[in-house]
């Protein structure tokens, strides 16, 4: 299987003032195509760095990230814009939905900036709605709709646009147990029925066991990378 | 792109639309500005048609000759000092000078005229019959004074308005009737279109003219016949003028025998000369109310500035998400630029329809002339998109170059 995401010794160094902060201090992972992988770790343990720059919203300081063989590193800003726009996916702790604009322009937003035509906007974002099982709610303004419902919306975006990686920053944090259960039946339905590449960052256990592979932080470096044991319970509570 | 620029606009137009008491009030610096414009430029050229148009009565391309001051034993007589124009230098100029349409001549003095009961003190001016021609009246009644008139010294007059209101009753017709000049009966032949003001604020229409034969013979009286107070001539174009009156100069200069280290004893205006001081007058006039009103405009866009750089602020986790779906600089600036323009064309439109009104107002309640051209209403929308333009460029650059991750965080 071809590496999806392979990154070499990637380095992130902030500087706040005086201080140096090494968010990342040399990370090594390779992601092959249609795995699901669970990121985990403390805050501060560098994971959201990390997860920024996978998806192309943020430059390594040092290291190498290749996504499908290309090295994002030489890109120009309009050439990673085109990357997050056709490949990558985001779905955010807090939705991230544009106030007072309608679930289906929302999930329109990809499509509009890849400049397709109004009418193909539309039906490719009602048919994504429908995915997360929002049909109906079209028209629904975000402040009209459930954390839960919010999120789906969110992924309906993110999955308009067909990405290969679908990138989840705490897609749950913000929501209640049921909503939590439902967010992530999709996201593994997703996984398994369309082959797409999922990397979530969490610190809840239950959360990281619908992955299929765990990786844990700590303090920009990664601790350990193993296989979910418990996959199967974890997909028992679902049922 | 088209696609692109067209939900841009509507989304604008709903985001404006969503918050409707600021855009409102971010417009109103627009809507004042472009409505002062208009407003203003139509107050200028109003006052600038009003100027060509008091210059145009006096005739078309007309060249007023009049008698110059001579220096006797060191002492300057004024202008007018003298007499040293007459008839036959009229007719001179016109023989010799192909240039000129026509010449003509006249004399003017002041006399108490009588009609019936009623009487009235007017300016009668003794003419040649080109006169009429050379200066652009037309008749309301009767016609002109003849060639023949001329000759034989007939006792006709031609009214202008004010005299004819002055001395005949409403409804009476004053064509055929017998009036009074000093005493000498003369019989009204015609009436003129009124002409209104000069140039130089004068009623134009009080004048009485007369075969200038009949005022030298029978009503002025002569020291020197044929001596006449201003030569007036006439040439086909307007460029014809400043070579005609190189060459009356010269024909006027060589039939006074003058020498060529003595100053001429005439005076030759056009009525560019005439209508150029008046011209430059309403033309600063014009500058200096639409740098005014230009001052307004800025103040809107500085206006619409501040509102956007609020906007793109209260908006930056917006931008983040949009950068992170895949919008590139360029759609942030572009999204941005056109919610600018969008405040201001919308501003501005409204502007030139309070400015059409303003000047509107301003003719009704001060009666002052006022003229909106299309190129003001044009001249006046680019303006507002241009101020649009550029005022929203550093708000929307400031949006496009924010870094993704950081927009994305801000809370």
């Amino acid at each position: 299987m071809a590496a999806l995401i392979s990154c070499e010794d990637l380095w992130k160094i902030y500087r706040l003032g005086d201080v140096e902060v090494q968010a990342l201090r040399g990370v090594d992972l390779l992601i092959e195509e249609g795995e699901f992988v669970a990121i985990m770790g403390a805050s501060g343990s560098g994971k959201s760095t990390l997860m920024n720059i996978l998806g192309c919203l943020d430059r390594p300081t040092k290291g190498c990230y290749r996504l499908q063989g290309v090295d994002v590193g030489g890109l120009r800003a309009d050439q990673l814009a085109e990357i997050r726009n056709r490949r990558i996916g985001f779905v955010f702790q807090n939705f991230n939905l544009i106030p007072r604009t309608s679930a289906l322009e929302n999930v329109q937003l990809p499509l509009f900036y890849r400049g397709l035509p109004l009418r193909q906007q539309r039906a490719l974002a009602a048919e994504a709605l429908a995915r997360v099982g929002l049909q109906g709610r079209e028209n629904h303004y975000p402040s009209q709709l459930s954390g839960g419902q919010q999120q789906r919306v969110a992924i309906a975006r993110a999955l308009v646009a067909s990405p290969s990686l679908l990138l989840a920053d705490e897609p749950t944090g913000n929501l209640d147990t049921q909503s939590s259960l439902e967010i992530m039946a999709i996201l593994d339905g997703l996984n398994k029925k369309q082959r797409i590449t999922i990397v979530l960052v969490t610190h809840e256990t239950d959360i990281a066991a619908y992955a299929e592979r765990e990786v844990v932080m700590k303090d920009g470096r990664i601790l350990t990378d193993r296989k979910t044991p418990s996959r199967a319970s974890a997909l028992s509570v679902e049922a | 792109m088209p696609t692109f620029l067209l939900l841009t606009a509507l989304t604008a137009v709903r985001i404006l639309g969503r918050n409707r008491l600021r855009t409102g009030l971010t417009m109103l610096g627009i809507v004042i500005g472009v409505g002062a414009v208009i407003a203003m430029v139509s107050i200028g050229e109003g006052a600038k048609a009003a100027v060509a148009e008091r210059v145009a009565s006096m005739g078309t391309n007309v060249i007023l000759v009049l008698p110059g001051a001579v220096t006797t034993g060191g002492v300057r007589g004024g202008q007018g000092g003298v007499v040293t124009l007459t008839t036959a230098d009229a007719v001179e100029l016109k023989k010799r000078i192909p240039l000129l349409r026509e010449t003509g001549w006249a004399r003017r003095d002041v006399m108490q005229i009588v009609h019936g009961n009623k009487n009235w003190n007017g300016t009668v001016n003794g003419i040649s019959p080109s006169y009429l021609t050379i200066r652009g009246w037309s008749f309301t009644g009767g016609g002109p004074l003849t060639q023949q008139d001329l000759d034989t010294a007939a006792r006709v007059a031609v009214l202008g308005q004010t005299a004819v209101d002055n001395l005949f009753e409403p409804g009476e017709e004053p064509v055929g009737a017998i009036i009074r000049i000093n005493h000498v009966p003369f019989r009204v032949v015609g009436t003129l279109a009124p002409k209104g003001q000069s140039a130089q604020g004068m009623d134009q229409d009080d004048v009485i003219f007369i075969p200038f034969s009949t005022a030298e013979r029978k009503v002025f009286g002569t020291r020197f016949l044929g001596s006449v107070g201003a030569l007036f001539a006439s040439t086909e174009r307007p460029e014809d003028l400043a070579p005609a009156v190189a060459q009356i100069r010269e024909v006027l200069r060589q039939r006074h025998r003058l020498q060529p280290d003595q100053d001429d004893d005439f005076f030759i205006r056009t009525q560019v000369d005439i209508g150029k001081v008046h011209e430059d007058t309403s033309e600063t006039l014009t500058i200096m109310l639409f740098s005014i009103a230009s001052v307004s405009l800025l103040v809107g866009g500085i206006g619409i500035m501040n509102i956007l750089l609020v906007s793109v602020t209260e908006r930056t986790k917006e931008i983040g998400v949009r950068m992170a779906v895949g919008a590139t600089r360029r759609h942030i600036l572009i999204q941005f630029l056109v919610e600018a323009m969008t405040l201001s064309v919308l501003g501005g439109c409204l502007g030139i329809l309070v400015g059409m009104l303003g000047a509107r107002a301003t003719t009704v309640v001060a009666g002052w002339p006022t003229i909106i051209s299309p190129e003001t209403v044009i001249a006046a929308f680019v303006f507002s998109v241009a101020v649009g333009l550029f005022f929203g460029l550093y708000p929307a650059n400031k949006a496009a170059w924010m870094s993704p991750i950081d927009a994305l965080r801000y809370e």
